[in-house]
């Protein structure tokens, strides 16, 4: 199986009754970069959240790695985001430790010794070009900063996809553009990723494939 | 990130560990134990960060504690005290009166002679109503009295380290003695000691019990807040693919030290309280001519204080948190 990410006629109803994707199929293969867009509300979020198992499909089969996410117990929940890397629009860092613990956590979570840990958050934060600052706190980083750390943090476990929710949501053009690139970089080296974004005229210069939602359809384009 | 590059630095880290453990199972055993370790200074850590507020709630721990463990100490003293009132009992065997004074105090002095008898004293009929005079002050009534009202009485003295069962078969026995009419034990006042003791002692199990509760309910409440105020925290850890068993450690550990420095504070709080009682408790000692020591918790009380304030800690802890964690999903 090539297809990293499969929908196969996804649809979610919320509690309430409001439908957030109704009836989406849609592929993405691996080491595929591509971006997600729509207005707010047409059902990126949703998209994202059943891939991260935050939120189960009402109908429809999603199929990440070639796995079933129907088959995902809830117990196996966090092996699974293991293999993820989560990006937040609001970074989503704990303000209490340094760079480097922020980067570490994965890590830490799952089990692996001191000096592995060391080699590969100082390996992701080269990645992302924060080197020098490993010892700040996030606090005192720019917004731009910060979300490299965010992007250190996801990469530092190796994950076989990557997902991105409105990136850079609260940055300015050109600190997007910045990441971006980065984006840009980590997918020449072979991840696969995923980008929910609202800034368009950034993803057209990119050139990247765009999969667009408008009321929970897939629009083609 | 490459995928390609993923293989050779993981084995890599594997060839790294085995050079360092010969042991296969070494490495992830030693792993876990110092991630627990690392969880436990960590937590404590965390806990001083917030010093006041955790050192607020280890010494109402700490008093919850030590109320019933001073109690528990003031009860095997009394325990003590009561031994050595025990060897004080006397029997008293009122004589039949056609016995003369002469064949009391023989009887005495048999009496005196069994092994069970530590001493015997012959009081006539007129020596005990003398002293009764003068104890009583009922002097002028007595004289109105035209028979000495009184019987001769022998006081006897078990030996010192009889049982109350023993005390009781001897007294059966003497009752049973040619010219002794009835046998009494003068220790109504000692069976009231025992009551008024188990009355204490039932009592420190059943304060134990309502502060031991009070200990969980103090704990689980400042486990909640500190949950609730690390909400972000935990639904980062949650998406970051923590288990539930990772969340919950460090809070664990923070029960556990909650409940050990409150242990601990709760045995400072009973030295505190022992400097404060040493100048009474010096003279009551004193009065009984150092045949009476009182002591404190001992080695083994401190570690029961010790043990019992951990496990009220941890388990305050255990009974909240699994229900608070499962309460908060990233959204």
């Amino acid at each position: 199986m090539t297809d990293i990410v499969a929908f196969k006629n996804v649809i979610k109803r919320y509690p309430g009754g409001k439908i957030a994707l109704d009836g989406v199929s849609l592929h993405l293969e691996r080491g595929e970069m591509a971006f997600l867009t729509g207005h707010s509300g047409a059902g990126k979020s949703t998209l994202m959240k059943l891939i991260g198992l935050i939120e189960r499909p009402t109908r429809g089969q999603v199929v990440i790695n070639g796995t079933n996410l129907a088959a995902v117990k809830r117990r196996q929940i966090p092996r699974y985001r293991q293999r993820l890397g989560l990006i937040f629009q609001n970074y989503n860092l704990l303000f209490d430790r340094t760079v480097f613990d922020n980067v570490a956590l994965p890590l830490v979570i799952r089990g692996l010794g001191h000096a592995d840990i060391a080699r590969r958050v100082r390996a992701a934060l080269d990645t992302v070009g924060l080197l020098s600052l490993e010892r700040k706190f996030p606090i005192t980083l720019s917004g731009g900063e910060q979300q490299r750390v965010g992007i250190a943090r996801a990469v530092v476990d190796r994950p076989y996809l990557l997902l991105a929710d409105e990136p850079t949501g609260n940055l300015d053009p050109a600190l997007s553009a910045d990441i971006m690139r980065l984006f840009m970089r980590l997918n020449e080296a072979g991840t696969s990723i995923m980008i929910a974004t609202h800034a368009i005229d950034l993803v057209e210069r990119m050139g990247h494939r765009r999969i667009r939602l408008d009321h929970g359809h897939l629009e083609n384009g | 990130m490459a995928r390609s590059s993923d293989k050779p630095t993981r084995s890599a880290a594997q060839n790294n560990r085995r050079r360092t453990l010969p042991s296969t199972l070494a490495a992830p055993a030693q792993g876990w134990l110092s991630s627990h370790a690392r969880c436990l200074i960590e937590s404590l850590g965390r806990l001083h960060r917030r010093w006041l507020a955790s050192l607020l709630t280890a010494t109402v721990i700490g008093i919850a504690l030590a109320l019933p463990a001073g109690l528990y100490v003031l009860m095997s003293n009394l325990d003590t005290l009561s031994q050595s009132w025990h060897r004080a009992v006397q029997a008293s065997l009122y004589l039949q009166d056609d016995l003369s004074v002469n064949q009391g105090q023989a009887l005495a002095e048999r009496l005196g002679e069994r092994d069970e008898v530590d001493s015997s004293t012959y009081i006539s009929a007129q020596a005990g109503l003398e002293q009764f005079r003068q104890s009583s002050g009922f002097g002028a009534a007595l004289d109105a009295l035209e028979d000495n009202p009184l019987p001769a009485v022998i006081t006897i003295a078990p030996h010192s380290d009889m049982s109350r069962a023993e005390i009781g078969a001897l007294l059966v026995s003497l009752e049973d003695e040619p010219g002794v009419a009835r046998a009494e034990l003068d220790q109504a006042w000692l069976e009231r000691l025992y009551a008024i003791l188990s009355v204490i002692e039932r009592s420190a199990w059943v304060i134990g019990l309502l502060l031991s509760a009070a200990v969980l309910f103090i704990v689980g409440n400042t486990i909640r807040l500190d949950i609730e105020n690390r909400r972000e925290e935990i639904e980062v850890m949650k998406l970051l693919g923590a288990s539930d068993a990772f969340i919950r450690r460090p809070f664990l550990y923070s029960g556990f030290w909650y409940g050990l420095i409150g242990a601990v504070l709760a045995l400072v709080l009973l030295g505190l309280c022992f400097i404060a009682l040493a100048e009474p408790l010096g003279a009551l000692t004193r009065s009984y001519n150092g045949a009476l020591a009182m002591h404190g918790l001992g080695f083994q009380g401190v570690l029961m204080l010790l043990g019992i304030g951990v496990a009220l800690g941890w388990l305050g802890c255990v009974l909240t948190v699994n229900r608070r964690l499962a309460a908060i999903e990233p959204r």
